[in-house]
């Protein structure tokens, strides 16, 4: 039952081939068994997802049940999940039992999803690889002693190994696409605006956004419908028709324009990851895309504009979380100061330090024009670079991430390295695009296969166009059906 | 050396909405602690402001009435700063482009001319809880009732020359603000307070002295008080050869001093920036064109109208204008007695002021009613009573509650108009006072107010005045 994807297990549900509660149970039993080697989980909420399973079928039972009515999922443990533990991996919240539903969970909620449970991530989604989790790093199922990417590398883990058909993510960076690219996953993350951000906790506001890890562009497109939408809680989300995905999915290859990003086929990256993505774009073109290079010279900067962006914003969110009304709280603080500094101090991780301390100085007197206001300058042109771009074509495609999957620990030592995993992701996020990743290939590194990721970006609320792209793709090709060994 | 005081005053005027402006959370004063804090009052993970569009209309109807720009496209900017009482770290402001810009207000000085104060810029902003330094035991509470509550930052240009200017200023922003229904103007419970800056110059210097920060003032005689305190606290410290710091002061009421603020560890540095989480606010050229159509008629306006159709004096037509509600009031009686403007005018300004200055009352808590003074009024155009009858008359209607006409009946205090009863009591006062009468006939002409007096007495202050003035000088005279 595992390796259905979501469409499947719908389909299944909805002809009485299995009930909701006999998937859940399997997953449950899959989720104990493989999950604890892959530290895929923070919490699992089998309580619950048992609960959300029986009332799905006695839903499906009176035939008043929906398509996801009884499909189980995962929710990135950045999500806040109303009387469960919500702790964005981090000391600092690993207390903190939200009194609310984020509104992403309530929509699933009330699409009759099942919650098997939250995933691990990078601690307040900082990070490129899982390392930098209170709950310690998430490993990879195509091979352990890789990381699955991050920050969303616990959802893609547990998708990837089969233990939940989908599972949500955020996307900052390309903390949605890169941990897809590395696990052999489909990865979307919406239009900034597209999808709430109430409830999920924030670490750079003008740039995350949530979206899924899916088996298939299919299944993404199911999941995106349900998760999609203005919200009044959200003042940034944007009030604009939700579009039936999954209708549109049929929209052929032929005639399609897709640029290629210049730029991101140079320097850095890996021939044979290269070597896949030329190979997918060359199937693309036999079944009638057209193809050609486009240059967007602004985006050499996204990686500075972004780590001047992302801190500045980050500092401010995570002031409140100083001790006082939630989450960590130092032992017998001497007085206020005592209390901020070590409640702060023995919550905050170092990378989540290292920002908050990189955005401090950014906003200092003196330095805002220097660093935050040349920032949003250079985003105002990645902005434009695309915009033109998009005058010419339809998407535009590149590697997801340079390199497939690297040793934990490989990268740990040297922020920049790490930081330079996001280049090929970073822009779509400045410039508020949707973008997908989906599998395209296999390296064979000493031994190992690994999965490559290719990726495409497409203009505001151009969702609709690259779930079609990736579903005929798919549609195409078996990449996205490997499954890991022992997780088949 | 001659001084010169420079003085600019920051209002905070918490605006009269019934929600806070980014949450659903209720503003009413007085609840118990922490018990109109939602979650994102609270600052909880996840949860994101939402713009209260009431507040920002109030904010557009200050703009309209004080002639400034309302800016088309304005920023909520985060000031970021550390305390208990601030939850999310940050106070969700306007910085660099607030809502209302280059306003300005007319004043009336002490020698009665007029003086136009600019006002640099209005802006919103979200207002921090309160931390309570007592009654826990060497700790602090901190109520976030108040976290989230709307306010209008209110500056005005340095144009302040003293003390006196800046609570007439202040004063005119109170008026004004409750004209426009968008601030009770409460400033016991906080809801109209201001910092003052001031700094001193030697007379004819272009630039400013340093300015030291007044911070919470929250009565206008503690303006006054505290920047003349400062005003002298900086000309003697200039004069002994010392120099004025710039920093935060608080006034202590009951020393009548400022006081520098406990420093905090370092200078803040608040870094502020735009709120990646509200779009900046965009306002249509149609909403403030809405807006300046329902404006109401503004204390200046309805001043002049007073002057022009009541034949007030300005002086007379600004104390009735200098709250909605007196205004109304004294509106409501020149309504209902359909003339006599000038008479309502005195009455509402001395009787009616009066008594309720002796009882500490609001005009809206009046216990004598705009019908009710106007049928008291009635009486004295229709000659039923005279002037000084009706004085008692109101106090009577003050203390009893009832109308003028029963108080008259119950107590016989109609006015006698009956021509042979006044010159029955002339009379009677004339056969008793034969010495008065003589000196009179024999040219003492002054004696006259003797004989008025005599009569009202008799009378008990009921003879009509003018009946009894003519017939007097005909007996008199013999």
């Amino acid at each position: 039952m595992h390796t259905l994807t979501v469409s499947e297990m719908s389909a299944g549900l909805r002809a009485r081939k299995f009930s909701s509660l006999e998937l859940t149970l399997h997953l449950l039993g899959r989720i104990e068994r493989l999950g604890p080697g892959l530290n895929a989980f923070v919490t699992v909420t089998a309580d619950r997802a048992l609960a959300d399973a029986r009332a799905a079928d006695e839903r499906n039972a009176k035939g008043d049940g929906g398509p996801l009515t009884g499909v189980p999922v995962a929710h990135k443990d950045i999500f806040c999940t109303d009387g469960i533990l919500t702790t964005c991996a981090s000391r600092m919240l690993s207390n903190f039992v939200a009194p609310y539903d984020a509104t992403v969970v309530r929509k699933w909620r009330e699409a009759g999803t099942v919650l098997l449970g939250k995933t691990n991530m990078d601690e307040f989604a900082m990070g490129s690889s899982n390392e930098t989790s209170f709950y310690g790093p998430v490993r990879n199922p195509w091979d352990h002693a890789r990381v699955p990417g991050g920050s969303s590398g616990g959802s893609a883990a547990a998708v990837a190994a089969r233990l939940a058909p989908i599972a949500s993510g955020t996307d900052t960076g390309g903390s949605i696409r890169q941990p897809a690219a590395l696990t052999n996953l489909t990865g979307l993350k919406p239009t900034y605006g597209r999808v709430s951000r109430y409830g999920m906790v924030a670490f750079a506001s003008s740039l995350d956004q949530a979206g899924v890890l899916a088996r298939s562009a299919e299944d993404a497109a199911l999941l995106l419908e349900a998760m999609a939408g203005f919200d009044p809680n959200d003042s940034t989300s944007v009030d604009t028709p939700v579009p039936r995905y999954t209708a549109e999915l049929k929209q052929p290859l032929q005639g399609l324009r897709i640029g290629l990003i210049k730029e991101f086929f140079g320097e850095g990256l890996d021939p044979a990851v290269e070597r896949c993505v030329r190979g997918a774009i060359a199937l693309l073109q036999r079944e009638g895309a057209v193809v050609k290079d486009v240059s967007l010279p602004s985006l050499p900067l996204s990686v500075p504009t972004y780590y001047v962006v992302a801190p500045a914003e980050c500092s401010s969110n995570l002031s409140r979380f100083d001790g006082v009304r939630f989450g960590h709280r130092c032992e017998q603080p001497k007085d206020l100061l005592d209390l901020y500094r070590r409640s702060r101090g023995e919550g905050f991780g170092d990378e989540v330090k290292r920002r908050i301390m990189t955005g401090t100085y950014v906003l200092s007197a003196g330095y805002y024009d220097a660093y935050y206001l040349k920032a949003q300058k250079c985003r105002a042109l990645i902005a434009g670079d695309f915009a033109r771009a998009f005058g010419e074509v339809d998407v535009v495609l590149s590697p997801t991430s340079p390199t497939a999957a690297f040793k934990l620990g490989a990268k740990t030592s040297d922020p920049i390295a790490m930081y330079l995993n996001d280049i090929y992701s970073i822009a779509a996020n400045l410039a508020g695009l949707p973008g997908i990743s989906i599998p395209c290939g296999f390296i064979n590194d000493a031994g190992t296969e690994l999965p490559v990721g290719m990726q495409l970006v497409g203009p505001h609320f151009g969702e609709s166009r690259l779930l079609s792209v990736s579903h005929q793709y798919q549609l195409r090709t078996e990449w996205h059906k490997r499954a890991p060994k022992g997780y088949a | 050396m001659n001084w010169e005081t420079v003085i600019g005053l920051e209002i905070h005027a918490q605006l009269a909405t019934r929600s806070k402006i980014f949450s659903g959370s209720p503003t009413a004063f007085g609840a118990e602690p922490n018990t109109q804090a939602n979650l994102v009052d609270l600052g909880y993970p996840g949860v994101l402001p939402v713009l209260n569009a009431e507040a920002v209309r109030m904010a557009i109807r200050f703009g309209v009435a004080t002639g400034a720009k309302v800016a088309r496209r304005s920023v909520f900017a985060r000031k970021n700063y550390f305390y208990p009482d601030l939850p999310k770290g940050y106070q969700i402001s306007q910085y660099e482009r607030p809502v209302v810009e280059d306003g300005s207000l007319d004043i009336v000085l002490d020698d009665g001319t007029r003086k136009t104060i600019g006002i640099t810029r209005a802006h919103l902003e979200e207002d921090a809880g309160k931390s309570l330094h007592e009654d826990f035991h060497g700790l602090s509470g901190i109520d976030l009732n108040r976290a989230g509550t709307p306010l209008l930052e209110i500056v005005s240009e340095p144009e302040l020359r003293s003390a006196r200017e800046a609570v007439a200023y202040m004063k005119k922003i109170h008026t004004l603000v409750r004209y426009l229904d968008i601030c009770d103007g409460n400033m016991q419970e906080g809801s109209f307070r201001c910092d003052a800056n001031v700094s001193v110059r030697p007379v004819g210097q272009a630039e400013f002295g340093t300015r030291a920060e007044i911070k919470n003032l929250n009565s206008f005689r503690f303006v006054e008080r505290a920047i003349n305190y400062e005003i002298e606290r900086q000309i003697e410290l200039i004069e002994g050869g010392g120099t004025v710091v710039q920093e935060t002061r608080l006034y202590d009421p009951d020393k009548g001093e400022t006081r520098p603020m406990r420093s905090k560890e370092e200078a803040n540095d608040y870094r502020y920036f735009p709120d990646p989480d509200l779009l900046p606010l965009a306002i249509e050229e149609a909403t403030i064109d809405e807006v300046r159509r329902s404006m109401p008629e503004l204390p200046d306006e309805k001043a002049r109208r007073f002057v022009r159709e009541h034949g007030l004096s300005d002086y007379d037509a600004g104390v009735l204008t200098a709250s909605k509600e007196l205004a109304q009031y004294y509106e409501t009686v020149v309504a209902e007695l359909g003339s006599q403007a000038k008479l309502a005018a005195n009455w509402v300004m001395g009787d009616l002021a009066g008594a309720l200055n002796r009882d500490n009352l609001d005009v809206t808590q009046s216990r004598v009613s705009a019908g009710s003074l106007a049928g008291l009024l009635t009486r004295i155009v229709d000659d039923t009573i005279s002037g000084k009858i009706a004085k008692e008359v109101f106090e009577a209607m003050w203390s009893e509650g009832r109308d003028a006409d029963a108080i008259i009946e119950a107590k016989g205090l109609k006015q006698i108009t009956d021509t042979s009863a006044i010159e029955r009591a002339i009379e009677d006062v004339m056969s008793r006072n034969p010495g008065q009468l003589a000196e009179y006939r024999s040219g003492k002409d002054k004696l006259f107010g003797f004989f008025v007096g005599q009569v009202m007495k008799a009378t008990g202050g009921k003879a009509n005045p003018g009946q009894l003035n003519e017939l007097l000088k005909r007996k008199l005279s013999g």
